[in-house]
């Protein structure tokens, strides 16, 4: 099947503050997104998220590599009909009112009278702004600014979503109602992409992650994978053995209660130490895999 | 259409930006003139409100085109709006057509507007009717359509400032380009001229596009002449806005 975003070897720079030379931005970028997903681009502040969407969208040209946007060449027009597009930090015509921005929208997609209003009035109760489309941008808080942003990308229906940092400026109804959405279009079949350093969110709802550090992926893929992949360690629960007895079997751990639990680090581990339990007529009341969270992940990455 | 979408949505930000508030002040101060004129000899009166009137229209009508120009194109790109506009199937091209339009259209309002005001109160004043002032206002139309050509080639690669400077120089540099073919003349070293040549060719030749005088004193006009000056504008807007969108292409968008 063909990709929604295929990005191979992309390159960036931009110009020092004499012009003197080139600073190194993005430093080979390879990925795919499939259709159908839900995409997580993850990275630190200055890590080249933004630039790599801006590529994505024509607004920058690579220094190397090429993109494509459902098997179109991104700088071609073709490959910008299908897709919805909400900035950092969007900035909206401050003398329009958010339904006259949706419509202006429309128009550049060339929707006819009939489509634009039908599809002005889904995307506005979509981004839950119904009722408040008659406010002008320049009025609107940051939330409804974002949400607005979010609406104008949605207009045309598009097959493919880029969204950089859409949760922010989002309280946490927001963020749920738009990881809601999210997910709703990701069931009609949508695929979207979407960078974000609020890592519970991502956590929440993607499918595939990508971390970017320094204008170099250093982690990409399913995000089960990423984590189920990385348990950090075991903690058994160990019943039925009293202190002096458990000391003596080799079973230190933390004691709550008349339960001790023992951290363990590896799988054999894991097996000799249930052998033990056994040997003092003890019980495993529970073994846990304690893994890492996308957070312990990111953390680990950016600190190398 | 897409041009015609954003073109739209220029005029409507003209419109809310309070770009007519402009209209006002023209219509204060020639309310004032044609009070003062009529208290002149009735012989004179019509030759010098026509005068006081198209010399202020065509100052007016200038300002609202280099700053609406230069403010609504460099705007979008500074405020980042642009991206909604070029993240969308448009090329750059239809992105320089559709301001162009946009911008085209409210200076027609704009110079419509004072137009029919500048009627209004020369009838009043003197009862009289000159349509021979259509002349000046289409002619002046398309300097209109030059000096914001200008003002979009510069704000798709200048600051605001910058490009308010250059635009207001050419557009005074334009209105004495003829002197250069006198002093052409006088020049004897070869390569002087040819500069000097090249610069009469190159820049806008606004004087072609001035015949305040030859309507208000009622001089002949020819046919050919407003050809040749409609010609040369429709051809000097068409290689601006070419150049302006031969730079936007090359532009990166940060
Ligand atoms: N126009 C520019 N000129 C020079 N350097 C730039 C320009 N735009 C971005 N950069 C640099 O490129 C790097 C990547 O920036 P980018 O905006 O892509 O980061 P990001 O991952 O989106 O960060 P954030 O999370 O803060 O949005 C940064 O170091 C930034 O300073
Ligand atoms: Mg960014």
């Amino acid at each position: 099947m063909m990709a929604a975003i295929e990005i191979q070897g992309l390159e960036k720079s931009y110009p020092s503050t004499f012009g003197t030379r080139r600073i190194p931005v993005l430093r080979g970028i390879n990925l795919t997104v499939e259709p159908g997903q839900i995409y997580g681009f993850l990275g630190p502040n200055g890590a080249g998220k933004t630039t790599t969407i801006k590529c994505m969208l024509g607004l920058l040209r690579p220094d190397r590599g090429n993109i494509r946007l459902l098997g179109r060449d991104s700088n071609s027009l073709e490959s910008r009909r299908h897709l919805g597009f909400l900035p950092e930090n969007p900035y909206f015509y401050e003398y329009l009112t958010i339904r006259e921005l949706l419509g202006f929208t429309g128009r550049l997609f060339g929707m006819s009278p009939a489509e634009r209003k039908r599809r002005v009035e889904e995307v506005l109760r979509q981004v839950g702004l119904w009722g408040r489309e008659e406010t002008k941008l320049g009025k609107c808080s940051k939330g409804m600014i974002q949400r607005a942003g979010l609406a104008q990308a949605l207009v045309q229906d598009p097959e493919v979503l880029i969204l950089d940092e859409p949760f922010s400026g989002l309280d946490p109804v927001g963020r749920k109602e738009l990881r809601d959405l999210v997910l709703s279009l990701k069931h009609s079949g949508r695929t979207i992409f979407f960078s974000s350093h609020i890592l519970q969110d991502m956590e929440l709802m993607v499918d595939r992650v990508a971390i970017i550090i320094n204008g170099r992926l250093v982690r990409e893929g399913h995000l089960d994978e990423l984590i189920s992949r990385s348990v950090r360690h075991y903690e058994l629960v160990v019943e039925g053995v009293d202190e002096k007895a458990a000391a003596r079997a080799g079973l230190s751990g933390e004691r709550r209660d008349n339960r001790t639990i023992i951290r363990v680090e590896t799988l054999e581990e894991v097996n000799s130490k249930i052998r033990a339990v056994q040997s003092v007529s003890g019980r495993i009341a529970a073994m846990i895999p304690v893994k890492l969270t996308l957070e312990d992940i990111f953390m680990r990455e950016v600190g190398k | 259409m897409k041009i015609l979408a954003i073109a739209r949505n220029t005029f409507r930000e003209a419109v809310r930006n309070k770009v007519f508030y402009l209209l006002l002040f023209f219509g204060v101060f020639f309310a004032f003139s044609s009070r003062f004129v009529s208290m002149l000899s009735v012989g004179d009166q019509q030759k010098v409100l026509m005068d006081v009137g198209l010399a202020s229209i065509h100052f007016f009508s200038v300002l609202v085109a280099i700053f609406t120009g230069i403010n609504l194109v460099y705007k979008e790109i500074e405020k980042k709006t642009i991206y909604n506009i070029l993240s969308k199937p448009i090329t750059r091209l239809e992105f320089v057509l559709g301001k162009f339009t946009g911008l085209a259209l409210t200076l027609l309002v704009a110079l419509a507007s004072m137009a029919l005001l500048f009627f209004l109160f020369l009838f009043v004043t003197t009862g009289s009717f000159a349509p021979r002032c259509l002349i000046f206002f289409g002619l002046l139309y398309i300097e209109l359509l030059i000096i914001t050509s200008l003002s979009l080639v510069f704000s798709s690669f200048s600051t605001p400032i910058l490009s308010s400077i250059f635009t207001v120089t050419l557009y005074l540099v334009g209105q004495v380009l003829w002197t250069f073919q006198e002093f052409k003349t006088r020049l004897h070293e070869p390569f002087s001229r040819y500069v000097a040549t090249a610069l009469y060719y190159l820049l806008p030749n606004l004087d072609k596009f001035n015949v305040k005088n030859e309507v208000v004193m009622e001089m002949e006009l020819s046919g050919g002449r407003l050809l040749a000056a409609a010609a040369y504008g429709v051809v000097y807007v068409a290689a601006l806005l070419t150049l302006a969108v031969v730079i936007f292409r090359r532009r990166e968008l940060n």
